[in-house]
């Protein structure tokens, strides 16, 4: 398949995939002093960043895995400044709103079954870690439309959501506004190292750099293996049902429903293994559709208007995989579903990282090397 | 006001005559008429404003395709009215912004 390439490049730093996550870590390295190339492998590219749910979420994330939960908190508590950042250098608003979230308990089972998991986690946290327990009468309170079966909710207070499109296209507009290279050449089938550079070719793109990232997603699974890493990475579908917009009536974003800033209606949260297939199915919609319709009842009459299916980017144990290679240092794989949540993380001290090889041994990003998965 | 319109009638033959409510101001529309050509030929509108911008809006694509023509017909917010045959005696209200979510459908 390989051709020779007849347009060459050169960078200090090579991203592969610009998505949610290879654009963050982008914009963070130019933030560094760094030239910045992204190789897209462009409209074909099976893009998460596009079907995603746009939950800023950190209740519940890292459960079995603490260096997790501080991880998604710490970002969290980067997006305010981040969201302000973008918004003075594109002049998008990528619509954050982080005043608390909901995680919506239909049954007491359930509800008892979080309470046990968010203490679980506040215990291995040593005892840092916000939550509140709603019962009925208390969510009704701060969501007078919740369903009158519902049993309760608990309350994440630094819980959020943004548009994720306005954030992928306002981290795109920032990267090109301060120099990056947006290479859109279908996808990267080679990288090459040697004597301390990586060359990768895409198409017929030869882009030469000191360091790579990658951040391929899905793509990241064969990338990985020609630069001494593993990220054995698999497909998990999520489908999304939109419903037509209507006046504001929901205050904070829950795991399943949330309103966006126009009033548009968004349901999701299925988990499927299907492979590489972005469908929907009626079944799964109708359950959506259910879950959503007894969690607040008004939204029975309410038309829907379009749904789709996104697959996410999965690892066995849906940790994330950050790793520089210790076979050629100066590449460095970046795998996480949570583009969203972990945007400003990635813009930040991850960018960090890969600009300057050290980590911040408070990110305890050995916890997340992609060979944890190979032992 | 029904005599400001820009939509004329081309010479076709005779069809029933059907009486419905247009904000409250009856309307004569032919059978098999769409409540957004009854709109259009009367000479009404805008008949809704936008839920991001509030900016005015009326009929456009008139094949169901583009959703400018939200109307409430007979209770139901959102209708697309390009694609409702009138019928005697429908009530047809104009818009402002978005829906209520869970009002009242008759």
């Amino acid at each position: 398949m390989m051709t020779a390439a007849n347009s060459s490049s050169s960078a200090d730093v090579t991203v592969i995939g610009g998505g949610l996550v290879g654009l963050a870590v982008a914009v963070g390295l130019q933030d560094r002093g760094l030239q910045v190339a992204i190789v897209d492998e462009g409209d074909i590219a099976l893009r998460a960043s596009r079907g995603n749910f746009g939950l800023v979420w950190v209740q519940g994330k890292g459960d079995t895995c603490p260096p997790y939960a501080r991880l998604s908190r710490m970002s969290a508590q980067r997006w305010g400044a981040f969201a302000a950042q973008l918004r003075a250098a594109t002049g998008i608003d990528v619509q954050l709103e982080q005043r608390g979230g909901l995680y919506i308990c239909l049954t007491e089972a359930e509800l008892e079954h979080r309470r046990l998991l968010l203490e679980a986690m506040r215990t291995a946290l040593g005892g840092d870690y916000p939550f509140d327990i709603l019962d009925q009468a208390a969510l009704r309170a701060k969501v007078p439309e919740i369903g009158a079966t519902v049993a309760g909710a608990t309350w994440g207070p630094e819980d959020g959501h943004v548009n994720p499109l306005l954030l992928l296209r306002a981290m795109a507009q920032r990267f090109a506004d301060a120099g990056g290279q947006l290479l859109t050449c279908g996808p990267v089938t080679l990288i090459e190292p040697g004597n301390g550079r990586f060359v990768s070719y895409a198409g017929t793109q030869r882009i030469e750099s000191e360091r790579v990232v990658l951040a391929a997603g899905l793509g990241n699974r064969q990338l990985a293996p020609q630069l001494g890493l593993f990220a054995p990475v698999v497909p998990n579908r999520g489908q999304v049902l939109i419903a037509e917009r209507v006046r504001h009536f929901l205050d904070y974003p829950t795991g399943h429903v949330r309103q966006t800033a126009e009033g548009t209606i968004q349901c999701g949260d299925s988990k499927e293994d299907v492979g590489l297939d972005c469908g929907t199915t009626t079944e799964v919609l109708a359950t959506i559709a259910r879950r959503a319709v007894t969690m607040f009842p008004l939204l029975k009459e309410v038309r829907l208007i379009r749904a789709w299916g996104a697959l996410r980017v999965m690892t066995p144990d849906g940790y994330p995989i950050y790793e520089q290679s210790t076979e050629h240092p100066g590449a460095f794989v970046v795998s996480c579903h949570s583009g969203v949540t972990l945007a400003a993380a990635h813009a930040g001290p991850i960018a960090d990282w890969i600009a300057t090889g050290a980590a911040d041994p408070n990110l305890s990003l050995e916890t997340f090397h992609g060979q944890r998965f190979n032992l | 006001m029904a005599n400001d319109s820009t939509f004329n009638r081309l010479a076709t033959a005779p069809a029933t005559s059907v009486t419905l409510w247009i904000e409250g101001q009856a309307v004569k529309a032919r059978a098999g008429d769409s409540v957004a050509a009854a709109v259009l030929s009367a000479g009404l509108g805008p008949s809704r404003t936008t839920p991001v911008s509030g900016s005015p809006r009326g009929a456009y694509c008139m094949m169901g395709v583009c959703f400018e023509c939200l109307m409430e017909i007979n209770g139901r917010a959102n209708t697309q009215a390009c694609m409702t045959p009138v019928e005697e005696g429908m009530q047809v209200l104009f818009q402002q912004g978005a829906r209520q979510p869970g009002e009242a459908l008759v």
